[in-house]
């Protein structure tokens, strides 16, 4: 179903009106409200009105997670602070987290937005939705949240975790969507069959799944488990939260809300303007965000787009599932790492030597880390317990410092690749199928 | 009068062994004894060679961790309860093993066990006093 059949099926032309007159407000918006952008704009002799055409924004330097870290926590708010009614904040695992803030008129436009992606899912007011989604500071609990309520659908909050609890209430009040992560889906099904529940006695219909990357093989797996039908979705905190874009029931492509939100597709290294269908970095512009309107905002995050209209009516651009990130952060098991965190473990050791390689697999439906280190201290082989020791103490760091579970594989100094430029240190196998 | 040894990394990988013994047969040292445990994540091979000073450089030009441990060597008469003496000389000594691996002598009635314990020089000393026949050089 389609939500709001005006905003998702407006032919191209009168979507790219629209875009251009936001964007000419949104600019001003920007200069007068908030000091880095009007110091940028200053600074690169750029006018605010003089923006003629979509094209023209190439002209605005881009904006990035490290000007809303530079600017924690509220310097890039562009309205007062008691305008603002909700305040949310990434996931970030080091230093300060990034902040967002809404106003009464962005959360509207957030719940108008999810309710899209919600109703393009299949879902309606008869459905009863279970939020699997961890609430608080993360996004995407409430996100679903509003927009659920939105279209009427009876919410059921029940969070992440006590998942017998979970299966419980999924079966006893007939739960017909679920909202979680894939790998949380994945799990309660399986649970569910540990605990001796037959599958068929569940109402479940659809999943909307998001905050992490999902393989279309993965999700036909969660699919025939639970019985259900679903859907991706796409966003981050930085823009709004989930609502950026999402699947129709075609499921070819995620509809982007291009009213709210201007992409485009650059190449991440020189920040040129790819062609129509090209793969690169996506970045967007939110055309109409009052708490914390953001020019040009550098996702990192790798697709394409396609302009074509969908033959489910909606004309909105569709992207690709996110097949990377173009900078080097790692989300593995639902947990953010930077490599740098992994090597700042490994640096002080020195049984080992400062080269490593990062393995990421996708072994049934949990993500692994596997770490090589180079062993270089002979005098650990005068006993095994010595040598099991040093992966103990490896692995017990990575699990303090950043939360996560690593295999640790030593091998012979030497053995890992040296790089002459960029070390690429990351190896991930999770898109290769075993 | 302790015997050296090479205390060897083997990565667990197909063809870590070939590597390192192929370094050692270039080198035309000579292998008299060995022992190797396997475990899920990596291995150490033990060696008694002909020139163990030689073996550990090139070894290490080959960016093989490698180090030389002291160890002690008992020739033993070749009959029953021959080691089993030993070790019962070892514990009453509260000495104890933490590993062992045997290896067969040039001279027909003798065998030789190659003994890492916890406390090397006592040991030798337990070991002498009850007349246990050292080896000085294991090759």
């Amino acid at each position: 179903m389609i939500y709001n059949k005006k905003a998702e099926t407006m032919p191209r032309q009168e979507i790219e009106e629209l875009q251009l007159a936001r964007l000419k407000k949104i600019i001003r918006y920007c200069y007068d409200n908030v000091a880095m952008y009007r110091k940028r704009f200053d600074e690169n002799k750029l006018d605010p009105d003089k923006f003629r055409t979509l094209s023209d924004l190439q002209y605005i330097p881009p904006t990035t997670k490290d000007d809303m870290r530079d600017n924690y926590p509220f310097g890039l708010f562009a309205v007062p602070q008691k305008e603002i009614v909700r305040i949310h904040a990434s996931s970030g695992t080091t230093g300060k987290p990034t902040v967002v803030g809404y106003t009464k008129k962005d959360l509207d436009t957030w719940s108008e937005l999810m309710a899209r992606i919600i109703s393009a899912a299949g879902v309606t007011d008869e459905d009863i939705a279970q939020i699997c989604f961890g609430y608080g500071l993360f996004t995407g609990a409430l996100g679903l949240h509003y927009g659920l309520e939105r279209i009427g659908a009876s919410v059921v909050p029940s969070s992440s975790g006590n998942s017998e609890k979970q299966i419980m209430l999924m079966k006893d009040f007939g739960t017909t969507t679920l909202i979680a992560t894939p790998t949380y889906a994945m799990y309660l099904g399986e649970l569910a069959h540990e605990l001796g529940y037959d599958l068929a006695d569940f109402k479940l219909r659809i999943g909307l799944f998001g905050s992490e990357g999902c393989t279309t093989e993965m999700r036909s797996k969660i699919e025939e488990r639970l019985g259900l039908f679903a859907t991706d979705n796409y966003g981050m905190s930085e823009l709004m939260g989930p609502g950026i874009s999402g699947e129709c029931e075609l499921r070819c492509g995620l509809h982007i809300a291009e009213d709210h939100f201007l992409p485009e597709i650059v190449d991440p290294n020189t920040l040129e303007a790819k062609e129509e269908g090209e793969v690169g970095e996506l970045i967007i512009t939110t055309l109409t965000k009052e708490g914390i309107p953001l020019l040009r905002y550098r996702t990192r995050d790798l697709t394409r787009i396609n302009k074509e209209p969908c033959e489910c009516g909606r004309t909105l651009a569709r992207m690709d599932k996110v097949m990377g990130r173009s900078d080097d952060m790692l989300k593995i098991k639902g947990v953010n790492v930077f490599p740098s965190q992994i090597e700042s473990v490994l640096m002080p050791m020195e049984e080992i030597s400062p080269h490593y390689m990062l393995y990421i697999r996708r072994e049934g439906y949990n993500d692994n880390l596997e770490i090589e280190v180079e062993l270089v201290d002979g005098s650990l082989l005068e006993r095994y317990a010595d040598l099991e020791n040093l992966t103990k103490r490896i692995r017990a760091k990575l699990r303090s410092v950043l939360g996560l579970d690593a295999k640790v594989t030593l091998v012979q100094p030497k053995k890992i690749q040296r790089f002459a430029g960029k070390a690429q240190r990351v190896v991930d196998l999770r898109g290769e199928s075993k | 009068m302790t015997v050296k040894q090479l205390s060897v990394f083997v990565e667990n990988r197909t063809g870590t062994m070939v590597e390192i013994i192929q370094v050692l047969g270039e080198c035309g040292i000579d292998i008299r004894a060995l022992s190797i445990a396997d475990t899920t994540d990596f291995g150490i091979l033990r060696l008694i060679v002909s020139d163990p000073e030689r073996a550990l450089s090139a070894l290490k030009e080959r960016n093989i961790t490698v180090s030389i441990t002291e160890v002690i060597g008992v020739k033993l008469v070749d009959r029953p309860g021959g080691l089993a003496n030993v070790l019962t000389i070892l514990r009453d000594g509260d000495i104890s093993v933490e590993y062992m691996y045997a290896y067969v002598s040039k001279s027909e009635e003798n065998a030789c066990i190659i003994l890492r314990v916890s406390d090397t020089e006592r040991a030798l000393n337990i070991l002498n006093d009850h007349g246990v026949s050292i080896v000085d050089e294991a090759y």
